[in-house]
């Protein structure tokens, strides 16, 4: 249980995280909205409640593991490890720019504290797998978690993973779909219907939660549920909002990755409570 | 030099012309037709246009399915994902038995810059030249990009067309004669020649006008057909000129640059250098990668003076 003033204090996070990442993607012209608003409560609940990391050692042994295989979502990946200290925030105004440490994609060896470079879709889950059974031979009690876009499962490379992980019972292997329904050409009803993903998971084998992920204690819940499967790898299917937060951005594709414009911008910090 | 025309918006206009003459001509995409502009044919021809979401590997391995069947499938992906998740099945089954299948990986090179070396395609040309049975095709602006599309679908075999996602000037004009194998010389100068590919090609040229202040004679060739190569031309050139720089926005090793060394080791021994990428580029402005990974005007005209040097 969360009580209600970290719950507070979460959420305000969060909010402050959606009006620095419209900030920040507005003075660059360039990186992806929708993926990163719908992943935030996701993130965010994973950095600042859940995972045992140091960013003052970011390389500790033992520690949980987090794995944005939806690399296009970083923005909200390194606004949450500047916050956290893992760089200085000045950093974050060079994300995308020539000679920054901050890549249009996470870039392990680039980025201090990011575990895996990704960007191409797909990879993520065989790595975080390959993690995840490491820990188990070292003998620790890391989780490591996977943040899936419901595009991405598309690639059938996340099955493959799916089954392997399964094979060798990785219950330390924490997926999390961020099922926001829409991909890059358009919603997944309409470029690849992906039915009923829970069942899917269900049928590789895998323990099925299910959450509010926007939610932050309907996430946070999850991923307690998550840590108590005691064989089976875990799928948190949080249920998300692509663009949530801001009107025009919500369920629409072609806030992929598109360019804020000054007028689209002042609309998406008025909403956001922000100051401009 | 006319107007700039992004290359993926040629292409995507090339391939909604081609729809309209050819039947047999469809279309697959793996869920970035926005981005490819493949979706400008779907708009008009969604019976023959398959988007098939983020699964490339089974997109290209579907496409030979289509081929089989008499179809001509153009088939759609950032290049960097076309070689990696696609080359299964480009090599062992589309080229082993030289099926039908155009291959269009688009955001070659350093173009899409802002995402960084995860999307760009610096190794591409090296695949697929590599493969027996394969033509490989890169394009330098918005008119050769039509020709080429027309062309490749009137050639029976595979075939893969390098695309960019930058804004090109146009060179050529519509009385262009474009033909696959065959290279084209737009400057002819006695000191060096510069045989360049895609839309570095521009560079290229600049890199002759300031090669030309210096008193220094440029040729100018551009290589849209990296295979089969254009030996002829590229022999000429060398035994005018003695001295061969090669440019392309890719690895040097494997792509343009090696496929004319081979020419030339083996035919007219000639000093070269390279313009191309020797290790991962990152995000940033274009033009700004373009400058700081030796692409600029003024580092191929360095180039140009270090092999005259050699001769
Ligand atoms: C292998 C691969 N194919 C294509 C792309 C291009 N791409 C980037 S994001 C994206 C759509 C992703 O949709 P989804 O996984 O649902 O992410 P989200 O909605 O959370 O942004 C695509 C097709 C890619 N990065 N990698
Ligand atoms: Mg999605």
């Amino acid at each position: 249980m969360m009580t209600i003033e970290r719950k507070d204090e979460l959420q305000n996070l969060c909010l402050r995280f959606r009006n620095d990442l419209i900030d920040l993607l507005h003075s660059i012209q360039t990186g992806h909205p929708g993926g990163s608003l719908s992943c935030t409560e996701i993130v965010t609940t994973l950095f600042f409640e859940k995972m045992n990391i140091d960013p003052q050692n970011p390389s500790k042994e033992g520690r949980d593991r987090f794995i944005m295989s939806k690399g296009h979502a970083c923005p909200m990946l390194y606004l949450n490890m500047a916050e956290k200290g893992y760089f200085p925030k000045e950093d974050l105004k060079s994300l995308r720019q020539i000679d920054s440490h901050l890549q249009g994609h996470p870039c392990a060896h680039k980025t201090i504290g990011v575990e895996l470079s990704t960007g191409p879709l797909g990879m993520g889950l065989g790595a975080g797998l390959g993690m995840a059974l490491g820990e188990k031979l070292k003998n620790s009690e890391a989780s490591i978690y996977v943040l899936l876009g419901d595009g991405e499962i598309q690639e059938g490379g996340i099955w493959e993973a799916a089954m392997a992980a399964s094979k060798y019972k990785a219950n330390n292997l924490v997926a999390i779909l961020d099922n926001n329904g829409v991909q890059l050409d358009g919603t997944l009803e309409e470029i690849m219907p992906m039915g009923s993903i829970g069942d899917k998971f269900a049928a590789f084998g895998w323990n099925v939660i299910r959450c509010d992920g926007h939610d932050v204690e309907s996430f946070s819940n999850a991923v307690d549920e998550a840590k108590k499967s005691d064989d089976k790898p875990s799928i948190i299917i949080a249920k998300t909002i692509k663009g949530k937060g801001v009107s025009f951005m919500e369920g629409k594709n072609t806030w992929h990755g598109k360019p804020i414009d000054n007028n689209e911008y002042k609309q998406a910090k008025a909403e956001l409570g922000g100051l401009v | 030099m006319g107007k700039e025309i992004a290359i993926r918006d040629a292409y995507g206009d090339a391939l909604l012309n081609l729809g309209k003459k050819n039947d047999k001509v469809v279309v697959l995409e793996s869920d970035v037709g926005s981005s490819s502009k493949s979706i400008v044919f779907g708009k008009e021809f969604p019976e023959r246009y398959f988007n098939v979401g983020i699964s490339e590997f089974n997109m290209v391995s579907m496409s030979t399915g289509f081929a089989s069947e008499g179809f001509i499938p153009f088939v759609n992906t950032f290049a960097v994902f076309m070689t990696t998740r696609g080359a299964d099945p480009i090599q062992s089954i589309i080229a082993y038995d030289s099926l039908n299948v155009k291959i269009a990986g688009t955001y070659a090179g350093l173009s899409d810059s802002y995402d960084g070396a995860s999307h760009q395609s610096i190794t591409d040309i090296s695949f697929v030249r590599s493969i027996p049975n394969m033509t490989v095709i890169s394009v330098s602006d918005a008119v050769e990009t039509a020709k080429a599309v027309e062309a490749i679908a009137d050639y029976n075999g595979p075939v893969y067309l390098r695309l960019s996602r930058a804004p090109a000037p146009t060179i050529f004009d519509d009385n262009y004669d474009f033909r696959i194998g065959k290279g084209v010389e737009l400057k002819n100068g006695k000191d060096v020649a510069i045989i360049a590919t895609g839309t570095i090609l521009h560079n290229a040229l600049k890199a002759a006008e300031l090669l030309n202040e210096e008193g220094i004679e440029a040729t100018v060739i551009n290589i849209h057909t990296i295979k089969p190569i254009d030996e002829e031309l590229i022999i000429n050139a060398a035994k005018r000129t003695g001295a061969v720089v090669t440019v392309e926005e890719h690895s040097i090793y494997g792509g343009l640059g090696s496929a004319v060394a081979e020419v030339l080791s083996k035919k007219c021994p000639t000093p070269m250098e390279f313009v191309g990428a020797t290790n991962f580029a990152e995000s940033g402005d274009y033009n700004q990668l373009l400058e700081k990974y030796g692409y600029s005007p003024r580092s191929i005209a360095e180039k140009a003076k270090m092999v005259i040097n050699k001769k």
